[in-house]
């Protein structure tokens, strides 16, 4: 257990973690205070010597956006909290507002404060209702407490925050089409230049930030960079919460420096499955390419994972063992990628269409070698091709899968059906099942 | 000069890249796509189109870009990028990764795309076809199941969409919502699904909604009227002119065997750049109306008109014009040719300089205005206009491509609009305009306290201006005053043409007063005559109240003049030169049937003063312009005018040119004071909705689905004081006659009413008698 961080997860495990009095008996919204004293640009530069990089998954330095936010232009400025996690496998900032959604708030404000916002806004995803009400009574209670509204603990500084509640698009999460979703709009990508720091919401400079960038900065306001930066790898710094699913013993979100590995997240959540052994992964999320047994020692931090040939994402790890057949795992995903792509632009919107169709043959065992090299061919056609990155998302577990497993797509056509047994992948007890 | 005028006066940067290996220079701004095609390098698109703002969205222009040696991880969509200096670009001509992108692409759309191409409209012409054919694999690797909808959906009575067929390009939406400020149609849904759509039961309501069909790169968007009605293949087509109003589009007709089939907007960027309106695209059934005029006739001893021949009937009309005080009214719609026919006729054939073209509420102010006033706006001046100001006109109903240019600029720079009317009509609140509310009758003072106009100002102005006395000396005084743009723009397309062929009672050709001595000796040159006449002649209402025995009459409606012109005519010997049975052709002695536009050539100038010339579409026609009928009427008078054909006319026109000998300023008129209305009463307004009664949008029941609901308009104080809610009946009369109609409640000038004029269940002079600037009793029905 030496290996994990807790931070953000720290005080997950007490009865009101969630209330202001819970947050502030341990020591929140004491780095709102401290923020307040410094000065805006001294802040930027504070989460930029930190090192902390977006943990939505693309890992730009957090520091470095806000620094983009043109000053002194007498424009409205917006920060925005991206908690639209909607990603297969995902599940970090859900937990993380469910059990402590005051540590965004304070995050928030220091945020808001340090690119000149009066106006913030979280916008959430529509299903997870009872993380929106826990969000909310936060958002109350600290507006209650003087932590927001006008005069913020009597330092001068306004600020209005807002949860707005998305209705369930996953292409919300891509910060663009966010932005169209918060103005009312039907949420589709927008064209970029300009892009969000110059023109965003309302055309105004605006700052997208993941629910966890944004936590993350009350605890270096209150610690400092150095105790910030020995934690993760040299251009990796710090800590960040590893989700881990599917067939793992102890599942759930582990804190810790970035740069673990997975046989050692495995050590700490009791292993794969019992009786069972590992056979595919993926690191960040169902859009990040997978990894097999041999990748058990890649480094969890954004370079470790590229050079691996995958992205760290949002350190979703889906756990799937020997039982599972990759082929409809794949299919699973590319119908989820099918369902949620917006339309907008023609290879996301026809080529997951086609994908799986292609894919469902190919689970049933109809087809010949010659369609895996058509699937491969179509990947290529759509990844690198579309308006933004959903389709490079559904191409990556596609073109992975057959990298690793092409045998066992062979083996389905061979067998003329899936030759896996799905009910020995679920989870439940299938004892007695028929 | 102001810091404004350096900025747009400054030279535009110019910009160098290399495309395909060949290096072109283009101003900065310029997109990719847009300066391969300069260097003639077609890249295939969908979603891209010129006059729109970017999407991306269909990627089948994707092309590999290098800037100073950093090479884009990808190919990118060159619809949506810049050039810039250091730029390399290689398109599917050159870059292998950029040639299988767009093949990929190319194969995607057609995925869920029906092969239903012999029995859709556009195949023969229909981007997705052809660059399937340029860009497309011979044989698709697609086994599974296409998309397909129930189909065709309407979105208006006029427009009707084919889901399956549509590729999503957004030209039809963003048309709407970028050019027209109609945002009625959207995308709905996501991912494959996703499909052009309206709001519930809320249609395509849009004076534009034909562009969606004519961009659209497949066949999703058809018109209801041509419909399954021809192949592109089996059109001749011809560039034409659109006679509908003054905008002046360029049009293209297209015919099969002697029939219109459809008309589409031609590209002029002067004028309508690639646009045009509903009633432009689709009103031309009229010309083969079953009411069509075919043969001359002659009315008999018995009332009776009984075709006849045409020696028959040209000598029947020439004795009737013969040696006889006589007038002309010559109609809003004549070509310059025809106009110029007729400015001629009067005063060689008939001696006299009794001719009026304005076949509408007029007054003699009116034609002094004309004669002396420079109008000098153009669409150039609106693009660069810091303000825009209308006077009694509603572009997007009286003009709509002017109010598309105005749309424009208000979309893109936000610039100042400002309307004088009795209400924010629904363009003024698109146009985002500043309302000055004046009742009819009352606006001089709203204009005599406009300020904050420059010389960059336009100002333009309806012709219902004449109808209040002392505003249109008015206006010349703003204009003086400011040294704005004046833009004079009537409804009708003939109107300002006929100014210039002198189809005026106070003006010769190119605009020559008639009292004018050496004008008169300049035309009398032209036309090798000893003498014209000099005094000013009868305008349009004295014509009709004189005593004049004989008129010949082109193409006029007289219950577009008022209630009375019928029966005061109907005592008058008449020739009645028209293309259809109408109120004219009922009492005229003598009808000749004339061409309509699509048979005939000529030209029409539009309200900037542009000439708009066209060639016969329908070529098989018997039927003539009027100038050639004129031309054998005058012969039969035996004082000929010497203008046998349209070309004959034209050339002499032309070779008239425009005045340059000094202008008379003019007269100053008085404006009447300010009608106080009791309790009950109102001060009528109106005006011409787009898609009304008028008669050359018969015919075409689609398009008239489209036309706005008659309604009378009364403040909420007056919907208060009589009791009544929105949609509630509301009764309007005068001594004349009573309109009945559900009433909108608005935030009209408090003593004004206002109805349509001339729509289903509101044709003004035919129910009231007048149209405007008239008390009238308001009560709940």
């Amino acid at each position: 257990m030496s290996k994990l961080t807790p931070v953000l997860s720290a005080h997950w495990d007490e009865a009101d973690s969630f209330t202001i009095a819970g947050y502030k008996r341990n020591g929140g919204y004491s780095a709102v205070a401290k923020a307040l004293a410094m000065k805006p640009d001294e802040v930027i530069q504070l989460v930029k010597d930190s090192g902390l990089r977006g943990r939505g998954g693309a890992g730009f330095p957090t520091g470095n956006k806000w620094g983009f936010i043109p000053q002194g232009d007498n424009k409205e400025h917006y920060l925005v909290v991206n908690a639209d996690e909607s990603e297969p496998g995902t599940c970090k900032d859900m937990p993380l507002l469910l059990a402590n959604p005051h540590v965004l708030v304070e995050g928030v404000i220091i945020g808001s404060y340090a690119i000149r916002a009066n106006h913030a806004f979280i916008y959430i995803r529509g299903e997870v209702t009872h993380v929106v009400r826990r969000v909310q009574q936060a958002i109350e209670d600290a507006y209650a407490a003087g932590l927001l509204g006008k005069n913020i603990l009597g330092k001068g500084f306004d600020l209005e925050l807002v949860l707005h509640v998305g209705a369930g698009a996953y292409i919300c999460g891509e910060e663009t089409a966010l932005l169209d979703s918060l103005e009312g709009f039907r949420g589709q990508p927008r064209l970029r230049p300009p892009f969000p720091a110059i023109a965003g919401l309302y055309a105004k400079p605006t700052v997208v930030n993941n629910v966890e960038s944004i936590a993350s900065v009350p605890a270096i306001i209150n610690n400092g960079v150095a105790w910030f930066s020995a934690m993760g790898t040299e251009k990796s710094k710090g800590f960040t919460l590893y989700s881990l699913s599917g067939h793992v013993n102890n599942p759930g979100q582990f804190e810790a420096p970035l740069g673990i590995t997975l046989r050692q997240l495995l050590e700490i959540s009791g292993g794969v499955r019992n009786g069972h052994k590992l056979k595919f992964w993926t690191p960040g999320g169902s859009s990040t390419p997978i990894f097999t047994d041999v990748h058990l020692d890649v480094p969890l931090d954004y370079e470790g994972v590229s050079a691996a040939g995958s992205m760290l994402g949002t350190k979703a790890l889906q756990i799937f063992d020997e039982t599972t057949c990759v082929v409809r795992a794949v299919l699973r995903w590319t119908e989820f990628y099918k369902h949620e792509s917006c339309g907008k632009c023609t290879p996301c919107r026809e080529g997951t269409w086609w994908l799986v169709q292609v894919l469902k043959d190919l689970e049933a065992g109809k087809g010949v070698e010659a369609d895996l090299d058509k699937l491969l061919d179509l990947c290529d056609n759509i990844m690198g091709r579309s308006f933004c990155a959903l389709a490079d998302g559904a191409a990556s577990p596609i073109i992975s899968s057959l990298k690793y497993f092409r045998q066992e797509y062979l083996d389905h056509l061979t067998a003329g059906r899936c030759p896996f047994d799905p009910m020995a992948a679920t989870l439940f007890e299938t004892s007695g099942v028929k | 000069m102001s810091i404004q005028e350096v900025s747009t006066e400054q030279a535009t940067e110019m910009i160098t890249c290399v495309i395909d290996g060949f290096e072109i220079t283009v101003p900065k701004g310029t997109l990719v796509i847009r300066a391969a095609e300069k260097l003639g390098i077609q890249i295939p698109r969908f979603c891209d189109h010129p006059l729109l703002e970017p999407a991306g969205a269909c990627r089948q222009c994707l092309v590999d870009i290098e800037i100073n040696g950093r090479a884009f991880p990808k190919p990118q969509a060159s619809c949506t990028i810049p050039v810039e200096n250091g730029m390399i670009v290689k398109t599917q001509l050159t870059s292998p990764v950029a040639d299988k992108a767009q093949k990929g692409i190319m194969e995607l759309l057609l995925i869920n795309h029906p092969l239903d191409c012999p029995v859709c409209d556009k195949g023969g012409e229909c981007p997705l076809q052809n660059q399937a054919m340029s860009t497309g694999r011979s044989e698709s690797r697609f086994e599974g199941i296409k998309r397909t909808f129930e189909k065709p959906v309407a979105i208006s009575s006029q427009v009707l969409l084919d889901r399956e067929r549509c590729v999503l390009c957004a030209r039809c939406t963003r048309f709407s919502e970028q050019i027209a400020g109609d945002p009625f149609i959207t995308l709905n849904e996501r991912g494959a699904l996703q499909q052009v759509g309206i709001y519930e039961d809320e249609p395509f309501d849009s004076y534009y909604s034909g562009n969606t069909v004519q961009i659209c790169p497949v066949g999703a968007l058809t018109g209801t009227s041509y419909r399954f009605r021809a192949r592109p293949f089996d059109l001749v087509s011809t560039k034409s002119a659109c006679e509908h109003c003054a905008s002046g589009c360029d049009m293209r007709t297209d015919v099969r065997r002697g029939k219109t089939l459809r008309r589409l907007a031609g590209d002029d960027t002067d004028v309508n750049e690639e646009w045009n309106c509903d009633k432009g695209r689709w009103a031309f059934k009229y010309e083969v109306a079953k009411n069509r005029i075919t043969v001359p006739m002659i009315r008999d001893e018995n009332g009776q008109l009984q075709e006849a021949s045409w020696p028959e009937a040209l000598a029947a009309a020439a004795a009737g014009l013969k040696h006889v005080k006589a007038g002309v009214l010559v109609g809003g719609r004549a070509t310059i040719e025809d106009a110029y026919g007729y400015s001629k006729f009067a005063r060689i054939t008939l001696g006299t300089n009794n001719i009026d073209f304005r076949a509408r509420t007029s007054s003699s102010e009116e034609l002094d205005f004309l004669a002396s006033t420079p109008l000098t706006a153009t669409y150039k001046d609106i693009d660069r206009a810091d303000h825009v100001v209308l006077i009694n006109f509603e572009p997007e109903d009286e003009s709509p491509i002017v109010f598309l240019r105005i749309y424009k600029q208000v979309h893109k720079r936000a610039i100042k609009v400002t309307s004088i009317a009795p209400f924010a009509s629904r363009g003024t609140k698109k146009l985002n305009a500043n309302l000055v509310k004046a009742a009819a009758g009352n606006e001089i003072s709203a204009i005599t306290e406009l300020n904050e106009l420059s010389s960059k100002s336009v100002v333009l102005i309806g012709e219902r201006l004449a109808e209040t006395p002392g505003a249109l000396f008015a206006i010349t005084q703003l204009i003086a005053k400011s040294g704005a743009k004046l833009g004079w723009i009537p409804r009708r397309a003939g109107e300002r043409g006929a100014i210039m062929a002198g189809a005026a009672s106070n003006i010769l050709p190119g605009n020559r007063l008639v009292t004018d001595n050496s004008a008169r000796v300049d035309i009398a040159t032209v036309w090798s005559s000893d003498s014209l006449p000099s005094d000013p002649g009868l305008n349009t209402n004295e014509i009709i109240n004189s005593s004049l025995d004989a008129v010949l009459i082109g193409g006029v409606d007289p219950m577009d003049i008022s209630a009375d012109a019928k029966i005061k005519l109907s005592k008058k010997f008449i020739v009645s030169l028209e293309i259809r049975q109408s109120d004219i052709t009922d009492i005229a002695n003598v009808v000749l049937p004339v061409a309509a536009v699509v048979e005939k050539s000529g030209s029409f100038m539009d309200w900037q003063g542009k000439v708009r010339s066209f060639e016969a579409a329908v070529e098989q026609s018997l039927n003539r312009s009027d100038v050639r009928i004129l031309s054998m009427l005058a012969d039969e008078i035996g004082k000929p005018i010497n203008l046998p054909t349209v070309k004959a006319a034209k050339s002499e026109f032309d070779s008239i040119g425009n005045w340059d000998g000094s202008k008379v300023a003019m007269k100053s008129v008085s404006n009447e004071p300010r009608k106080t209305v009791g309790n009950d009463e109102a001060v009528l307004n109106s005006w011409r909705n787009l898609l009304d009664k008028g008669s050359l949008q018969d015919g075409e029941d689609n398009l008239a689905g489209t036309a706005r609901k008659s309604v009378v308009v009364i403040s909420p104080d007056r919907a208060a004081k009589l009791g009544v809610k929105e949609d509630q009946l509301v009764r309007v009369s005068n001594d004349y006659g009573a309109i009945t109609l559900p009433c909108k409640v608005l935030d009209i000038e408090e003593s004004s009413v206002w109805l349509p004029r001339n729509s289903v269940s509101s044709q003004l002079i035919r129910n009231l008698g007048v149209v405007s600037n008239s008390i009238v009793k308001v009560a709940k029905a």
